[in-house]
């Protein structure tokens, strides 16, 4: 399944791991805090709401 | 404004430390080196240009937060701010109080610890120049990174990060200079392009930091 | 008349890109897997590089992404201090972190690649400083942003921040040349097709950075949601504390 990366596979390997972990990590954390954010707010203008 | 600078230049000189503080610690750095890499001369006079230059570049940065710092505290800086001299004359004022009081002494003192590390002769002269062109770049600089931080109440560490990236060019230039000094190579180059950097900053930088000062003290 | 200057108001913006963002994200996820695996997959070898070539497919479009987001803040924080939306500063302090991302997978990936091509991991080539400078600047405006309390001085300050940031990360680019010839390569894609890499790297390539362009796009606009909900909690706070 992988293609034959000869004696740079660790190299190559190590580069992709990397940097797709630094993406997920971004997008993770930027998808956390937003529905985070959404919630406290969605609170906030119930509470307001309810409130007057 | 010559009353700003002067001003300025008594309280430095009267309240003590900004004069002998970053003298105190450019020497400090500069005999700490050897003990860290060894006392052969080659080396030393190899890394003198700059170790000299990143040492003066820290005694700068030592006093910046006071550049702003106190007049923004007993509120003198509102008074200047809404003064007849525009904000931007203020700050050119500010960094240049700052370097006679830092940036100068660091250049007269530099020849001196040129040779504890065993700088050579022929680099002296252009040490000295290169941080006479240098160093109110540095001080203009760090008047806008002060500006910037002014009102936060733990700006310092802040500060340096800020100051130190802009710091390069002028380290780059200044160091290579010396280096080439030394070397016995053309000197023009790097030179025109250190003072380039400090004219430039010098005509440019007082309008962002004065903009800077201005929502700070809004 | 409909101008981009409607997005100015949070309210539309969020609109908006609430409708938008579910498709950008599909679409991002489709190029970007489409170009890696296009890339890793199915490309072959470099004859000199052997298997280390296909690191270009994240080490050239994180470089580009990591200019260009800066740009992109420069561009909003012009806005910012010219027209006064709030959007545009907010847009700006959403991209930053991303930008950062970029730059250290395009350093990392770098670092990664040169060890076997160049024998180190790292080298203080031009770009490759260059590039540790402009991290630099992130990190400080990303800093200053989080240390100033009063939302429009954070965005006053950051804006001003940006633009001589901007000045001396050009003036550091040439003063680093000056300084050190590099091992780094020239451009690896340009209008020039003498200097381009070969087409099998190239396509694939274009379709990996369209993949990156896209992801900043859709997590800028996220962000930015989120950076105005935040400020919409505060304001909300404030006026229940002043109640």
């Amino acid at each position: 399944m992988i293609p034959d990366l000869g004696k740079y596979a660790g190299a190559v390997m190590g580069a992709y791991a990397v940097s797709i972990v630094l993406l997920v990590l971004l997008v993770a954390v930027s998808m956390w805090r937003g529905a985070r954010v959404r919630r406290q707010l969605d609170e906030i203008e119930a509470r307001r709401a309810r409130n007057g | 404004m010559i009353a700003l600078l002067s001003r300025d230049l008594a309280l430095a000189v009267r309240a003590g430390g900004g004069f002998g503080l970053g003298l105190a610690f450019f020497l400090i750095v500069t005999v700490l080196v050897p003990f860290g890499v060894g006392p052969e001369s080659a080396t030393l006079s190899r890394i003198a240009p700059g170790i000299l230059w990143v040492g003066a570049l820290l005694a700068c940065l030592l006093s910046l937060d006071r550049i702003f710092a106190l007049d923004y505290e007993d509120g003198s800086l509102d008074l200047l701010a809404t003064a007849p001299v525009p904000l931007e004359g203020v700050v050119a004022m500010k960094a240049a109080a700052h370097w006679v009081t830092t940036g100068l002494p660091l250049v007269l003192a530099a020849p001196v610890l040129g040779v504890l590390l065993n700088l050579a002769p022929a680099a002296m002269g252009w040490l000295v120049l290169g941080l006479g062109l240098g160093t109110p770049a540095l001080s203009m600089i760090g008047a806008f990174g002060a500006a910037l931080t002014v009102g936060l109440k733990r700006g310092g560490l802040l500060l340096s990060l800020l100051v130190l990236p802009l710091y390069v060019p002028t380290l780059i230039f200044g160091a290579e200079l010396v280096a080439r000094g030394a070397a016995g190579q053309v000197t023009a180059t790097p030179a025109a392009m250190l003072a380039a950097i400090t004219l430039a900053t010098c005509a440019l930088l007082p309008f962002a930091a004065a903009a800077a000062l201005r929502v700070n003290l809004r | 008349m409909a101008s981009l200057w409607q997005y100015a108001n949070p309210q539309k913006f969020v609109q908006t890109t609430g409708a938008v963002l579910p498709a950008l994200a599909v679409l991002t996820a489709l190029a970007l897997i489409a170009g890696l695996v296009w890339g890793f997959f199915f490309t072959p070898d470099d004859f000199r590089q052997g298997s280390t070539v296909k690191i270009i497919y994240l080490h050239v479009p994180a470089a580009l992404m990591a200019i260009n987001a800066w740009l992109m803040m420069l561009v909003a924080s012009l806005i910012w201090l010219v027209r006064r939306h709030h959007v545009s500063a907010l847009a700006a302090r959403a991209a930053a972190p991303v930008g950062l991302t970029m730059t250290v997978i395009a350093l990392l990936t770098g670092a990664i690649w040169g060890q076997p091509m160049w024998g180190t991991w790292w080298a203080w080539d031009p770009r490759l400083t260059s590039f540790l400078i402009l991290g630099l600047f992130y990190l400080g405006y990303i800093a200053l942003w989080a240390a100033i309390e009063d939302p429009d001085a954070a965005a006053d300050l950051t804006a001003v921040l940006c633009m001589v940031g901007s000045v001396f990360a050009v003036l550091s680019r040439y003063a680093v040349n000056f300084w050190n010839q590099g091992l780094h390569q020239g451009a690896s894609l340009s209008m020039d097709a003498e200097e381009n890499v070969a087409d099998v790297f190239y396509f694939p390539l274009l379709v990996c950075i369209a993949g990156f362009v896209l992801l900043f796009v859709t997590l800028v606009l996220l962000r930015t949601r989120t950076e105005i909900r935040a400020r919409r909690i505060k304001a909300l706070l404030a006026r229940e504390r002043m109640a």
